[in-house]
């Protein structure tokens, strides 16, 4: 056993946790532990500002798959990321924040830069701490990991009081921990997988409905095998888009408040919602007595909360999604079934209709429609790209028309909807997923709230990729206003915007424009093409709403359509 | 879905800030508390939370399942529809002048309460007991004048099997 500081015991638990990779900002009450993190291999990104951090820490963990990392000052340094750790709460994504604060001895005298980030972050973190003795802190660490990652995940912070790390014990590392009051269920009740099993023997008309859950748990594959055993459509949440590729015939699109035509019709009429790793937010569901009202409903959660808490269950399922499905493929190998392509005939006949004859559409005629920019991205990254997206109209167009084969390719504020979550997630995918191509498709009012990011990308030569579709107005707020609000567009328009060509020059990156259709395939090839970052400045259509529209709180069968 | 009163008892870690956790996940999610009563158990590493809530059964159902889901919340145990016992303690100040004064007597007696305080024209009474009782003897009290009251909340454990 040796004698280490407070600091240097975080450094070892960092390096014991697998840590390469941190998004930080320091000030005085960190600097202790940035005078220690220097002397380690551990890679740290200077951010601009600490809710870039957190959310470059999030599409790091999304595109590697690891825990997102934070380090940040007491005070102003912990509240700026409240945000950040707000949306990956919603959005389940691990995360560990580490915040300074002031000396134990000074908690509660509002000290300078003091605040009670504990007390503050206490309902959007998964868990919380304070460390006031330097001897708890090895183990506090490892229960922050351990708690990020494990079950349904989700952001953890640790507060570490300036003494605290300053302070000297004798460090050995704490062995495997084990949480009396938190034990995630990972195994499903076999029965109740039993009782799947017979629902989708019997089902005419079923539907596969996949969330953020399955991501989360890399249960594609086996999602994948799920449906096409049992010839079941798929339609995913915004955060599960990836997990079932939007290539294939059995894919129905987006469900939701901008779901396609054919995904929410067939939610409504099926009379077997299989439900993965969702959670029956508002803007998928609409007004809940009305989804899926005819179905029996199975939910397969890693979380109990989420099973029952919006609509009723008949069948729940507490699991992983993984273990869940593959157990569930197991039961229907040795189920005797009779050819399900041929049971399924006029149910995916039916969906086809649907598709036919209201697919998700536009026309590109003089001005370049924000939809076609996605379309001509799709098609010249080939789909391989991540995206990444701001939030708004740009972020429904980007689910809508990049089809999603993989999962961790698509990186969205989901639950929080945070405008200004693109750019610094791009940042944390491209440190996360190095070689890939990484987009952010923004809107021109999303952009600039977090645009001082730039600079972090091109300090570390990251080169991430900003497309944005520029309308000159808080889009999807306009697109209200002109729905519902008798086009009264209050306080949407930008009567005056940046240059963000000369902006993108300012912060050392490229920047490009686009202000006629013709030119977009060649702004994005040059831009796509570019080894450093870019800014593409799409002038696209002012006024082009996202359609299908279900509007808040109706039923989703209700679609305003083009 | 018809309302119920439910009452809970749950073990948390006895650390601070847990029972900032319980009454903020009730405040955040816009939950019930119409009693809480909180205090170390026989290992004083953990604390028992009585509480009595409100709720329809699937409100009830999160409930549960939002305090297991509390890294702090070792257990929850939904005593309604159990075999439990159940008390609670009510200190009543009661305006008590001189032709009243043997009958609040009488009545403190006949629900096994103790006159714990006496003044010139009051008494303040201690009782014990169920809901029932201390709704009871609190009706039976007020057309004299009750000044003040202080109740605990309940606090209930399971009946053993005999
Ligand atoms: C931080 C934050 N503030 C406000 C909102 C509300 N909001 C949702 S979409 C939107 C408009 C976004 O405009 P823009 O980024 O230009 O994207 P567009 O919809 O035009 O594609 C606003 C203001 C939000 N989601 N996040």
């Amino acid at each position: 056993m040796s004698k280490l500081t407070g600091a240097q015991i975080l450094m070892e638990m960092l390096k014991e946790e697998g840590v390469d990779t941190i998004f930080g900002y320091p000030g005085g009450a960190v600097i202790d532990v940035y005078d220690e993190l220097e002397k380690t291999d551990i890679n740290h990104y200077l951010v601009r500002h600490e809710q870039g951090a957190v959310h470059a820490a999030d599409g790091y963990a999304r595109a590697s798959g690891k825990v997102g990392v934070c380090l940040v000052t007491s005070g102003p340094g912990a509240t700026n990321t409240v945000t950040g750790i707000a949306s990956a709460y919603m959005d389940s994504i691990p995360l560990v924040v580490f915040t300074g604060q002031v000396p134990t001895k000074l908690i509660g005298n509002d000290a300078f830069q003091e605040v009670d980030i504990v007390g503050i972050t206490r309902p959007c973190t998964k868990h919380n701490y304070l460390v006031s003795d330097v001897k708890n802190l090895a183990r506090k660490v490892k229960e922050a990991f351990h708690i990020a990652r494990s079950g349904r995940p989700g952001p953890v912070l640790v507060d570490l009081p300036k003494d605290v790390v300053n302070a000297t014990t004798n460090f050995s590392p704490p062995g495997e921990i084990s949480l009396r009051s938190y034990n995630p269920t990972y195994e499903p009740n076999i029965k109740q997988l039993k009782k799947v099993v017979s629902l989708i023997r019997t089902a005419k008309k079923p539907v596969v409905f996949s969330g953020g859950g399955v991501v989360l748990s890399k249960a594609h594959e086996e999602l994948t095998e799920f449906a096409r055993k049992g010839q079941i459509p798929v339609t995913s949440t915004l955060m599960g888009l990836g997990a079932f590729p939007g290539t294939d015939p059995l894919w129905l699109g987006m469900l939701g408040m901008h779901g396609t035509y054919r995904a929410n019709m067939a939610v409504t009429d099926c009379d077997l919602l299989i439900s993965v790793g969702v959670r029956f937010d508002d803007r998928v569901t609409g007004k809940t007595d009305e989804f899926a009202s005819q179905a029996k409903i199975v939910q397969i959660d890693i979380d109990p909360t989420s099973i029952q808490k919006n609509v009723q269950v008949s069948v729940p399922v507490v699991g992983d999604c993984k273990i869940s499905l593959r157990q569930l493929n197991e039961l229907l190998e040795t189920e005797e079934c009779s050819d399900r392509a041929e049971d399924r005939q006029e149910w995916l006949a039916q969906i086809d209709e649907w598709k036919r004859t209201t697919p998700l559409a536009y026309k590109q005629e003089d001005i370049i429609k924000p939809q076609y920019v996605i379309d001509k991205l799709y098609e010249l990254t080939k789909g391989d790209a991540i995206i990444t997206t701001e939030v708004g109209q740009n972020q429904m167009w980007a689910a809508q028309y990049y089809h999603f084969r993989e999962p961790g390719r698509f990186i969205t504020s989901g639950g929080l909807g945070v405008m200004g979550f693109g750019l610094p997630a791009a940042i944390g995918a491209q440190v996360g997923a190095p070689g890939n191509l990484v987009v952010d498709v923004a809107g021109d009012g999303s952009i600039q709230m977090n645009i001082q990011e730039m600079a972090t990308a091109v300090q570390y030569n990251l080169p991430v990729k900003v497309v944005i579709l520029n309308n000159c107005f808080l889009g999807m707020v306009r697109q209200w206003q002109e729905l519902f609000y008798n086009k009264r567009y209050a306080s949407t328009q930008f009567h005056h915007t940046p240059d963000f060509v000369k902006l993108a020059e300012a912060y050392g990156a490229k920047g490009l424009r686009a202000k006629t259709p013709d030119e977009v395939e060649k702004v994005l090839s040059e831009g796509l093409a570019h080894p450093g970052a870019v800014i593409m400045d799409f002038v696209v259509e002012q006024e082009e709403c996202v359609y299908p529209m279900v509007p808040a709180g109706a039923p989703i069968k209700n679609m305003l359509l083009v | 879905m018809t309302e119920k009163r439910h009452l809970l008892s749950i073990l948390v870690d006895n650390e601070p800030g847990v029972l900032s956790r319980i009454v903020g996940l009730f405040s955040g999610r816009g939950y019930n508390i119409e009693s809480l009563c909180v205090a170390e158990t026989m290992d004083p590493a953990i604390s028992r939370i009585t509480m009595t809530t409100r709720g329809n059964p699937m409100i009830i159902e999160q409930i549960k399942k939002q305090l297991n889901k509390l890294v702090n919340v070792l257990k929850v145990f939904d005593l309604t529809g159990q075999e439990y016992v159940q008390r609670e303690m009510v200190l009543i100040k009661v305006t008590a002048v001189q032709q009243h004064r043997a009958e609040i007597l009488r009545i403190t007696d006949i629900f096994r309460g103790q006159v714990v305080d006496v003044g010139q024209d009051h008494f303040t009474i201690k009782i014990t007991g169920d809901n029932e009782k201390i709704s009871a003897i609190l009706s039976l009290l007020r057309p004299f004048g009750i000044r003040e009251i202080a109740r605990t909340g309940s606090i209930a454990l399971f009946r053993e099997k005999k």
